[in-house]
């Protein structure tokens, strides 16, 4: 029992005492590290790279920082704490004391929640694997990394709960996790969204910005699971999505300010024409993240999600803060939807409120993608320029639910196919378009301190080290 | 609907003929008669029902069920038994109706299967012992009346101009006769589906020389000859069976378990109930002795015969008085290879008339439990001995675990009893059932000598899961905690459904089409609803209302 231990797996759930979890540990373990060599970040896998370590759960532990190869990262099994007596907080069971255990009723039901979950870490792994050949700085190198080995965790928090509580499916699902592989045709990820390869820097950041954001409406939704492992498990794991989308965030923040100076330098108001994203080409990556995210929460009227909800496997965001009603048996959610057979034509229905579990999830999500686009917008605004960035209609570009067999405008209005045909690329990165921005990262930009021409330096480093600080050593 | 407030649990499942109500039990030389006479008021729910005209309950047919057993068991010299009517005019008017319409539905069903199983003993008396049976219909046997005639050998009806053979089910009750009358009307006694159809649905019945010519009943007696010619046929009966005249009967005593409010214990069985997760845990123990020399030796206590009883009651015990227990643990205790010389012994001693009788007591009690509308979990641990006899109970599992720990090897071991002598009531064994998609297969495992291990057994199909020592505890509450949130119908349809694989027999037909069909029947506003034939049966000048749509 070498690999298993305490010291090289950082845990708070008794690791040491549980022969479950050593065993089934011992199998995965060396094969996640395969799976890791193989698939993780490619040509970087022998660097010294400064990143956080989640060491315990505590305010001191979760962020520990220092230099470290990646196969050699300490990936941890983390719950937050338990919250003593905790109850069901909606659904038919809402008020009974929450499981400690997998209730044999819902064992198959969680076990898909938790592998659909589980498979999006090691997906977006693979989607990213190589971007380190095209990073704009070193700060964001090490910052692809962090979220790389982040996401490496997470899988880990899901690879516990079925190895913990599963039995042998449970080893069988985690072995899946690491056989998946991203747009692989013959054994792909589940979601579709995660076989997409993301082989720019600006997809990347939209994909932290977007994806990911989707990924904490999930986290939030399970972390008011009645099972109360995979509550703690998904509370904890947001503390570090949270990092996530600060990258997408300011990620896309910094292109945006870039862009902006840019503009307002060129003539003619084109910042292609010095090197940098002009504003309607950044519109156009927002456009298809936005959408194909907003994919990710699956369909607007799903029985699915009622049933999730019903049982008290799957709640709503912070249902606690944001609710009084946390049966929702008698509540119905106003929505608009395409006409049987004529999808052109919209007709309002009253969704019975479970049923509309996912978009009332989704609604969250919009709200807190649109304080993002704000922001950017406030840079516009500051540099003096009329152009905003807007957030499409959700009926636009999908490819899940109920909006999916239609054409949808981005702010909403039905097209024939005709239509959608002759302005798609007015509203999607073009094939020309994406060359253009690839075409800006033919060149790793790795001296430290310096920035690709296209776009602003972050305000500041990384756990107070300056931004030209070394984040990733030259190999050795 | 039925209702679900009555008492319907019976303190105890065994009787005696010292203490029947309903039936006389006599003796002459090599010929029993069995003679039903029911008494109005000795209902189990006298309150509820009175039993006119011979009409019965379940406590009239637990008698019976008891006299069908200890003729064979206790009286060898018994090659025919007559089974008639103590009362004038009337055989038997079936199931009382009253009684059905004031029981709840899972009694109903029980009952009903109670009642089929009864039938099916009666043959299986006739084909496997030689105890032949004459029905001496001295008047009326209408519906489970005429169909307890049916599981006779031979039937002889009263010529009298009144005496009529009828199951009027469906045009009187809108239900259907359901103790496998309409199954062993063509089936067995193969009459012509045209005239069946005209019988089964008129009231009245048919009499005289037509039920002949329609092979209904096999002669007509005019009354002045009738009991000339019953013990005429009984005599020719009596010369087609091998029962030996100087065998000497085996006296079957009581079992009588303790019972409690955590369940029943018997000698080698126990039945432990959890009402909070809706389970039982029914264990049976090996035998603490090895068998006699030869079958002369067997005694009471002989533990095939003892064990496989009190499996049978307890099952008889699940049944009608633990209706919320959904999921049964089959677990074993003790030593395998005893239960292997008890089998052995038996396969030798199955040309005696009392070692053929012990083995298919095992068999008709090993039926009871694949009949059994519960779920069936075969649990191998350590300390068990699912051996031999004791292996059908794991091969009758809807699914079984099995601990795969190297520190407390278990192990599941087949002998002689499992190659055929105990078939399932598809007539195969649980074995070939099992192995259906790879009959191959079923040779290979009889072959091998000596246990399983677990991976030995999970790679032979023996069991389902061989979860190990981290796994098992987890495995099992999840399995058990599953099936307890799933529809008790559709498992109860499910299990049924993928138990009898292979070919179709008379027996199975009974079970899973007929009594399938009758249960629906037994739902439907047609025959229950306010307005229901049912509902409606016995309140003059009042008309059912059918809703006409066909199904």
């Amino acid at each position: 029992m070498t690999a298993i231990s305490n010291e090289k797996i950082p845990n708070n759930v008794n690791l040491s005492e549980d022969k479950k979890l050593q065993r089934a540990l011992e199998q995965w373990q060396p094969n996640f590290l395969e799976w890791w060599q193989s698939m993780g970040p490619e040509g970087f896998q022998q660097r010294d790279i400064y990143l956080r370590t989640a060491i315990s759960s505590n305010v001191e532990g979760w962020a520990h920082y220092d230099y470290v190869k990646m196969p050699d990262y300490r990936w941890g099994i983390f719950l937050s704490d338990q919250v003593p007596d905790r109850k069901i907080g909606f659904g038919d069971v809402m008020g009974e004391p929450v499981w400690q255990d997998v209730p044999g009723e819902h064992r198959n039901t969680l076990r898909r929640l938790i592998v659909t979950q589980g498979d999006t870490e090691p997906a977006s792994v693979e989607q990213q694997r190589l971007l380190g050949h095209s990073c704009p700085s070193m700060y964001d190198l090490r910052n692809l990394f962090q979220v790389n080995v982040e996401e490496g965790r997470h899988l880990w928090a899901m690879v516990y709960l079925l190895h913990r509580f599963f039995g042998r499916d449970g080893r069988e699902e985690a072995e899946g996790l690491l056989e998946r592989r991203s747009g692989n045709p013959d054994k792909p990820r589940i979601l579709g969204a995660f076989n997409e390869p993301i082989d720019d820097w600006l997809s990347f950041f939209m994909f932290t910005m977007f994806t990911d954001r989707d990924g904490k409406y999930q986290l939030l939704a399970l972390a008011e699971s009645g099972f109360d492992p995979l509550a703690r498990s998904t509370r904890f794991m947001l503390t570090e999505e949270a990092h996530h989308m600060f990258v997408g965030e300011t990620g896309v923040g910094r292109v945006v300010a870039r862009s902006a100076e840019l503009t307002k330098q060129d003539p003619n108001g084109d910042a292609r024409k010095l090197g940098g994203v002009d504003l309607p080409t950044l519109q156009k990556y927002l456009n298809l993240w936005y959408s194909l995210s907003l994919d990710l929460f699956g369909s607007e009227i799903s029985t699915n999600a009622a049933s999730f909800f019903a049982a008290g496997l799957k709640g709503r965001a912070n249902e606690d803060k944001h609710y009084t009603d946390h049966k929702a048996i008698e509540g119905v959610y106003p929505m608009e939807v395409p006409k049987t057979g004529n999808a052109m034509q919209l007709e309002k229905h009253e969704v019975a409120m479970r049923n509309a579990m996912n978009e009332v999830l989704r609604d969250g999500y919009v709200d807190d993608c649109q304080r993002g686009v704000d922001r950017w917008n406030k840079t516009l605004e500051a540099a003096g320029l009329s152009f905003r960035f807007v957030l499409p209609s959700r009926r636009f570009h999908r490819a899940q639910g109920i909006f999916a067999t239609g054409f949808f405008s981005p702010d909403g209005a039905p097209l024939s196919k005709e239509q959608w045909e002759a302005k798609q690329s007015d509203w999607l990165p073009s094939a020309a378009d994406k060359t253009y921005v690839k075409s800006l990262q033919a060149k790793a930009v790795v001296e430290q301190g310096k920035m690709a021409n296209w776009l602003a330096p972050p305000p500041k480093g990384v756990n107070a080290k300056p931004v030209d600080f070394e984040y990733v050593r030259a190999e050795a | 609907m039925g209702k679900d407030n009555v008492v319907e649990n019976l303190a105890s499942f065994e009787t005696h003929p010292s203490k029947y109500k309903h039936w006389k039990l006599s003796f002459a030389g090599e010929v029993a008669t069995l003679s039903m006479d029911v008494q109005e008021e000795g209902g189990l729910r006298a309150q509820d029902y009175v039993l006119k005209q011979n009409s019965y309950d379940l406590g009239v047919d637990l008698e019976l069920n008891d006299a069908i057993q200890r003729l064979r068991f206790e009286h060898p010299e018994v090659r025919c038994v007559v089974v008639t009517s103590l009362k004038d005019r009337i055989f038997c008017a079936g199931a009382n109706i009253f009684m059905l319409g004031s029981s709840s539905h899972p009694f109903k069903v029980n009952f009903c299967k109670y009642t089929n199983e009864t039938r099916l003993a009666l043959e299986d008396a006739s084909q496997h012992s030689g105890l032949k049976a004459l029905c001496a219909l001295n008047g009326t046997a209408a519906g489970g009346g005429y169909e307890l005639a049916l599981a006779c050998d031979e039937i002889l009806l009263i010529d009298d101009g009144n005496s009529a053979v009828s199951l009027p089910e469906v045009p009187l009750l809108g239900v259907l006769p359901g103790t496998g009358g309409l199954t062993r009307v063509v089936d067995k006694r193969k009459v012509r589906r045209d005239q069946a159809d005209f019988f089964c649905t008129t009231a009245e019945g048919i009499k005289g020389k037509r039920a002949v010519e329609w092979r209904l009943v096999d002669q007509v007696v005019p009354r002045s000859k009738f009991p000339q010619v019953v013990a005429e046929r009984a005599k020719a009966l009596a010369a087609q069976s091998d029962r030996p005249s100087d065998g000497k009967g085996l006296v079957l005593e009581p079992l009588s378990p303790k019972v409690t409010a955590e369940g029943a214990e018997y000698r080698f069985v126990s039945l432990r109930l959890q009402p909070k997760d809706r389970l039982a845990v029914l264990t049976v123990r090996g035998p603490d002795a090895g068998p006699p020399a030869d079958a002369s030796g067997i005694t009471c206590d002989a533990w095939s015969l003892r064990a496989f009883r009190e499996l049978d009651d307890a099952l008889l015990r699940l049944r009608i008085n633990h209706l919320d227990v959904g999921t049964v643990l089959l677990k074993t205790e003790g030593d395998a290879q005893k239960v292997l010389q008890w089998d052995s012994f038996l396969e030798k001693q199955k040309g005696h008339w009392l070692g053929r009788e012990v083995l298919h007591l095992v068999k008709r009690s090993l039926k009871r439990l694949d009949v059994t509308a519960k779920t069936l979990y075969g649990i191998v641990e350590p300390g068990s001995c699912f051996a031999g006899s004791l292996a059908e109970l794991l091969l009758a599992a809807d699914r079984s675990y099995m601990l795969d720990d190297a520190e407390r090897p278990v192990s599941i071991e087949l002998g002689p009893l499992n190659a055929g002598a105990l078939p399932m009531p598809n007539g195969l064994s649980r074995l070939a059932t099992r192995m259906l998609g790879t009959p191959g297969k079923v040779k290979e495992i009889l072959a091998h000598t000596g246990p399983f291990d677990a991976a030995a057994a999970l790679a032979a199909g023996l069991v389902t899961f061989t979860p190990d020592e981290l796994d098992w505890d987890d495995e099992l509450r999840v399995a058990i905690e599953e099936r307890a949130s799933l529809s008790p119908d559709a498992l109860t349809g499910m299990e049924a459904n993928l138990r009898f694989a292979g070919p179709e027999t008379m027996e199975t037909k009974i079970f899973g089409r007929l009594t399938a069909w009758q249960n629906w029947i037994f739902q439907r506003p047609n025959a229950v609803g306010e307005k229901g034939a049912l509902t409606l049966y016995g309140q003059a000048g009042v008309r059912p209302h059918f809703d006409m749509r066909r199904t």
